[in-house]
This record gives C-alpha cells, sequence and structure tokens, in this order.
C-alpha cells in the first residue's frame, strides 16, 4: 500500500437502479441453438452437414469491398457501437483467398467491374456475395454511362441489402440472413449441376 | 489593367502576329474570352506561350464542349500567367463530322492527358497527340458520352421500366 488507493465507485446495475429508481429494460441472452441430434451423457450426435453449418455461419470471414458512403456505415457496423464481432466476423480479409463473405459495398464503376470479378474469382469455395445499398443492388441513382447497374450483372449475389445508404443494423440484418444460408446449405451444394449452372451462366467455372 | 483594356491588347497583339486568327473576343463575367477559327488556333496558342510579353506559361485547363445546335464540337483552352497574374480563355470550334485539332502538348506537356479526357468524353482527335486512347471510361466503350446524339442513363437498366411503377 502506498496510500494512493483509489475508491472505485459501485456502477453497476443494481446500484444504478438504486440511484435511478427506475428499473432498466435488460436484454435477454440466448444462446445459439444446438442442431438436431441424439444426445446423451459425454456424446452428441447430429449430421455433419448441420455441425459444418453452424461452424461456418458463425465465423464468416467478410471481405469488405468498400467503394462508397455505404463502406462508412461498414465502418460503423465493424466498430464498438455495432460491432459486427458479436456475430463471428471478427477478422476482416482482406485477402480474397481466405475470405468466406464479399461484402460490397458502394457504386461500382464499369471500370471496376473486372477487379470485382477477379476479387470474386480469388475467393475460395464456400463463398456468399452480400450486396450492400442501392448502388451495388441496382445501380442506384447512378443511371448512367460509367457505372454498373448492379453488381449481379457480373457475380452472383446471395443477399442484398437496400437503403441509400443502410444502417448498420440493416447491414447486420443482411448478415444474419447469409448465416442462415451458410447454417442450412447442403455440403454437396457447391458441387450440384445447379450451382455449376449458376457459375456459367456468370461466364465462370 | 481592368480585364476590357486586357481584352483589347490581347487581341491586338494576336492580330499583329497571326493574321486572321479571331473570329470574337468577348467579356463573358468579366472574363477575356477570344474564339479563333480552327486552323489558327495552334498558331495564336504558340504566339501566347512563347511570346514574351504574354508568356502564358501555365495551361490551366483544357476541355471540350459541343454547340446548342448539336452540328459542332469545341475546344476550350485556359491560359494563366502566374507572373503577372492574368488569364484569357480561348475557344476554337469545327464540324462535328471532321472532329480535329492540333494537339497542345507541343506547348504544354499538361495538356497530354486533358486531351485525352477531352477524346475520350467528346471523340476529338488531336492530331500529333502522342497517346491519343481513353483515359477515364473502359477501354471497350463505343461511344462519347458527353456528345448530345448519345443517351446518358445507361440502356440496360431494368428498374425504371413502368411496370415497376404500376404504370
Amino acid at each position: 500500500m502506498n496510500g494512493h488507493s483509489v475508491k472505485r465507485s459501485k456502477l453497476n446495475i443494481q446500484n444504478f437502479e438504486k440511484m435511478s429508481n427506475k428499473p432498466i429494460k435488460r436484454t435477454k441472452l440466448e444462446m445459439a441453438k444446438s442442431p438436431q441430434g441424439i444426445e446423451g451423457p459425454g456424446f452428441f450426435a447430429a449430421k455433419l452437414d448441420d455441425v459444418i453449418g453452424l461452424a461456418r455461419a458463425n465465423s464468416l470471414w467478410p471481405l469488405p469491398f468498400a467503394t462508397s458512403c455505404c463502406g462508412i456505415e461498414f465502418m460503423a457496423t465493424m466498430a464498438s457501437d455495432y460491432d459486427l464481432a458479436r456475430f463471428g466476423s471478427e477478422r476482416l480479409s482482406f485477402s480474397p483467398r481466405q475470405a468466406d463473405m464479399l461484402m460490397v459495398m458502394g457504386t461500382i464503376a464499369k471500370k471496376m467491374g473486372p477487379t470485382l470479378r477477379q476479387v470474386y474469382e480469388q475467393m475460395a469455395e464456400p463463398k456468399w456475395v452480400l450486396s450492400v445499398g442501392a448502388c451495388a443492388c441496382s445501380g442506384g441513382i447512378f443511371d448512367t454511362y460509367s457505372v454498373l447497374q448492379g453488381i449481379d450483372r457480373i457475380i452472383p449475389v446471395d443477399v442484398y441489402v437496400p437503403g441509400c445508404p443502410p444502417r448498420p443494423e440493416q447491414i447486420i440484418e443482411g448478415i444474419l440472413k447469409i448465416q442462415e444460408l451458410a447454417k442450412n446449405e447442403s455440403l454437396r451444394r457447391r458441387n450440384s449441376p445447379e450451382y455449376k449452372k449458376l457459375l456459367n451462366s456468370y461466364g465462370m467455372e | 489593367m481592368s480585364q476590357q483594356e486586357l481584352l483589347t491588347k490581347l487581341t491586338e497583339a494576336i492580330n499583329q502576329n497571326v493574321a486572321n486568327a479571331i473570329e470574337k473576343a468577348e467579356l463573358p463575367y468579366d472574363f477575356p474570352t477570344i474564339t479563333v477559327y480552327k486552323d489558327q488556333a495552334h498558331d495564336v496558342l504558340e504566339f501566347l506561350r512563347s511570346d514574351k510579353d504574354w508568356n502564358f506559361h501555365f495551361l490551366t485547363d483544357l476541355t471540350g464542349f459541343q454547340t446548342a445546335d448539336e452540328k459542332q464540337l469545341g475546344v476550350v483552352y485556359h491560359l494563366h500567367n502566374m507572373m503577372k497574374n492574368i488569364r484569357v480563355r480561348i475557344k476554337t470550334h469545327f464540324d462535328i463530322n471532321k472532329p480535329e485539332i492540333p494537339t497542345a502538348t507541343d506547348l504544354w506537356p499538361g495538356a497530354n492527358w486533358m486531351e485525352r479526357e477531352t477524346y475520350d468524353f467528346y471523340g476529338i482527335r488531336f492530331k500529333g497527340h502522342p497517346n491519343l486512347k481513353r483515359i477515364l471510361n473502359v477501354d471497350e466503350m463505343d461511344i462519347f458520352p458527353l456528345r448530345k446524339e448519345y443517351p446518358l442513363e445507361d440502356q440496360q437498366r431494368e428498374d425504371k421500366e413502368d411496370k415497376m411503377f404500376g404504370r
């Protein structure tokens, strides 16, 4: 003891309720639901699809492709207030090769199109694409000769988030939708003829 | 020196050195603007650049325009002499079917990218330019987008069709 002990005020919820004389709304926390399966002492048996889907959905590594104001909303989404890390997307991957989810946020000029396509092609399967904002979804207000009228003209898109720009809550909602897709996706989907057909329709192998 | 005096002096100097060059000399928004004929345009620029008194050593801007009747294209040069702090605008125009004009890259190296941009958007060919190709738009583009004959809007747009608005 050197005489400089700091007296900390007890600022916990109980004290706060006493001080303010009104009850505080509390969020009811829910654990992630485990997949359907057979449970016994010391073991749990479930479908491999479900378990892998659960793991994938809660550890999506996003690749932010932010070109304009929607990118600013994305920065808010990543930061402490909205905290995308709560949903398992803590780690941004700035290399497409390690990313699971391509987030396209902002106006894509026609000259940027081939770059975006190359980034998508460099990502390893399985991969998902989130199109954030009016410009990425449809060209938005930029109905003009130089702007790509929606990124789905060059790459397949899984989830569209409308808005100009969308609020961080909406972006999170879009990511939750992608998590649902990842959870419920069959492990064979990426080898299916339908998926190959989809890629072929975009001129990809 | 007022802008009016500057315009008068400039017009006289150009008339003395380049014969039959000036089509019009105006003072819109108090800014000396001289319209010259296409064939003499390069001579006028060369005079303004190399003359010891005028010495417009800095090309502020170079861009194109299309006249309201849509039959002519033109080029605007904004020149600046920083020592005397005087500016002048030189305009020239020509038929849209033969949009050719000598390059200004031999006078100001900075004209290089500006002429590429003007070519990119208006299709004006600058004779003698070292590398006249598109600079901003995609290389595959087959139109000159700022010409009035081409629509501004992307023709592939789907969500502005009438059915989207219940019409």
